[in-house]
């Protein structure tokens, strides 16, 4: 099962508690958590990626196993730690900066 | 007995108030939407538990979220895995979707070179007179949407940008259609502003637009002083029993026009400062206006550091300044263009929001004055609804 940890906003949007668990079918890249993501829930479409061209939102960044992934391509596959839920897949919002 | 509801939009969530008619003890419910900004909510005419809110942020985009309860509860229309599915399983689009029609094209940039447009967030919502379902959208980069279907999905209206858009430049504060003001005596005619463009009419329910900005004076901003577009007109309002007669508050300057935009003339008369963002008409006497001067352009507070509001019954000219009840002395606060409303009781009230979180209400056509509150964050919008 696949843990993904969305930020305090996006969570109250989409109006979940904790983490979002998904179980994907093999291959499981970015691209497949984002697109589990946004069919569970569609009124996430538009806030993570941007709608159309599926580009990663310039101020959100994504996290696996402590490191930042946000620059990889949607099609990389996912390390067996996040694959089997010992890490979480996180989304985060990057700081504001000011 | 009446009653009043009061929708405001801040930077950091969106609040309502309600009171009865006397409009002396206020209820206040929120923030909703917390730590989201709130450019604007507005209330259907046709259905006042239909309220539209644009909800938007730097990092998440933009929302459309929707009450059909008075604000009590919220949903995200067109966002359900069922609405998602159109015939032939086909996704057909969420209601936070504002895709610009056809080729998006481009508009002036800065340096003179043209830049595509790109959607940014939707700044003003307005309901339709007759139908809750149907509402505009008036957003960043400047465009106008409209939805059919209760904000499930959001269809461009492209002839606005094709009436000279790619003369248009962005100012400092972005280019947005900010107003737009529907015709009660004509469903085929709307006006809107966009900021650093000027007003637009259209007279076939928004297929084809014209600008109506003859008689704008800007000096320093467009050299050419028969420029059909470039004007930076921050609000227009009119009275609905009226609304061939039209009152603006541009960058600088005060002006009205009584022929639907054809021509424009100056009614700055005696204001202490003519710039200003917000202007409105009194409810029960259209030749009253109401307008907050602000000191220049580049000092965006009250002159003085005295917060008035400035009245004029005549339809400009002759202005009164309206303190009671609003501090002034060290007030340096801003009210912004789309926080101001009126409501339609008697005597009619009069609303306005600022920059520094206070919301003030005035139960006697702005002869005294009172604050709701004081500490929200920054106001960007003011509505008012009066229910039966």
């Amino acid at each position: 099962m696949i843990r993904v940890l969305l930020p305090f906003h996006l969570r109250t949007l989409a109006r979940v508690e904790g983490e979002l668990l998904l179980d994907l079918a093999p291959p499981v890249t970015v691209g497949a958590v984002l697109d589990a993501v946004e069919a569970r829930y569609p009124v996430l479409r538009g806030t993570i990626r941007e709608h159309g061209t599926l580009k990663r939102r310039a101020f959100l960044r994504y996290f696996v196993c402590q490191a930042d992934w946000s620059l990889q391509p949607p099609e990389t596959l996912l390390p067996d730690e996040v694959i089997n839920g010992r890490e979480p897949f996180m989304i985060i919002g990057a700081i504001a900066g000011g | 007995m009446s009653a009043i509801r009061v929708l405001v939009g801040t930077k950091k969530g969106a609040f309502i108030f309600t009171a009865d008619g006397r409009r002396q003890d206020w209820t206040v419910s929120g923030p909703h939407f917390a730590g989201w900004e709130i450019y604007h909510l507005k209330g259907s005419t046709a259905d006042p538990n239909r309220i539209y809110a644009s909800q938007s942020s730097g990092w998440f985009g933009q929302i459309i979220q929707r009450s059909d309860d008075g604000g009590l509860t919220w949903n995200t229309p067109g966002s359900s895995p069922e609405e998602l599915q159109g015939p032939g399983g086909f996704p057909r689009g969420e209601s936070n979707k504002f895709a610009y029609a056809g080729s998006v094209g481009t508009h002036m940039w800065y340096d003179g070179t043209q830049h595509p447009w790109e959607f940014k967030r939707v700044w003003h919502l307005e309901p339709s007179l007759t139908d809750p379902d149907t509402a505009y959208a008036g957003v960043e980069d400047a465009a106008i949407f409209k939805t059919t279907d209760g904000g499930k999905t959001w269809q461009e209206l492209p002839g606005l940008r094709g009436s000279k858009g790619a003369l248009w430049q962005p100012g400092a504060g972005g280019m947005a259609v900010h107003t737009i003001l529907l015709d009660p005596k004509n469903a085929q005619r709307m006006y809107v502003a966009i900021s650093a463009a000027g007003a637009f009419r259209t007279e076939d329910g928004g297929v084809t637009w014209k600008p109506i900005n003859r008689g704008l004076k800007s000096p320093y901003q467009l050299p050419d002083p028969d420029a059909e577009v470039g004007h930076c007109v921050h609000r227009i309002a009119l009275h609905p029993s009226r609304p061939d007669v039209l009152f603006m508050q541009k960058h600088w300057d005060v002006l009205r026009t009584d022929n639907a935009g054809d021509q424009w003339t100056e009614v700055s008369g005696n204001l202490p400062s003519d710039f200003g963002f917000p202007i409105d008409v009194h409810a029960h006497e259209p030749e009253t206006i109401y307008v907050v001067p602000i000191k220049s352009d580049s000092e965006h507070y009250p002159p003085e550091g005295k917060l008035r509001v400035y009245r004029s019954r005549t339809g400009g000219q002759e202005w009164e300044p309206l303190t009671k009840g609003l501090p002034q002395k060290d007030c340096y606060v801003n009210v912004l263009r789309d926080a101001m409303a009126v409501d339609s009781l008697e005597p009619c009230g009069i609303y306005f929001g600022t920059t520094g979180g206070q919301v003030y209400c005035s139960a006697d056509g702005g002869d005294s004055w009172q604050a709701i509150v004081r500490d929200l964050p920054a106001v960007y919008s003011v509505e008012v609804q009066t229910l039966s």
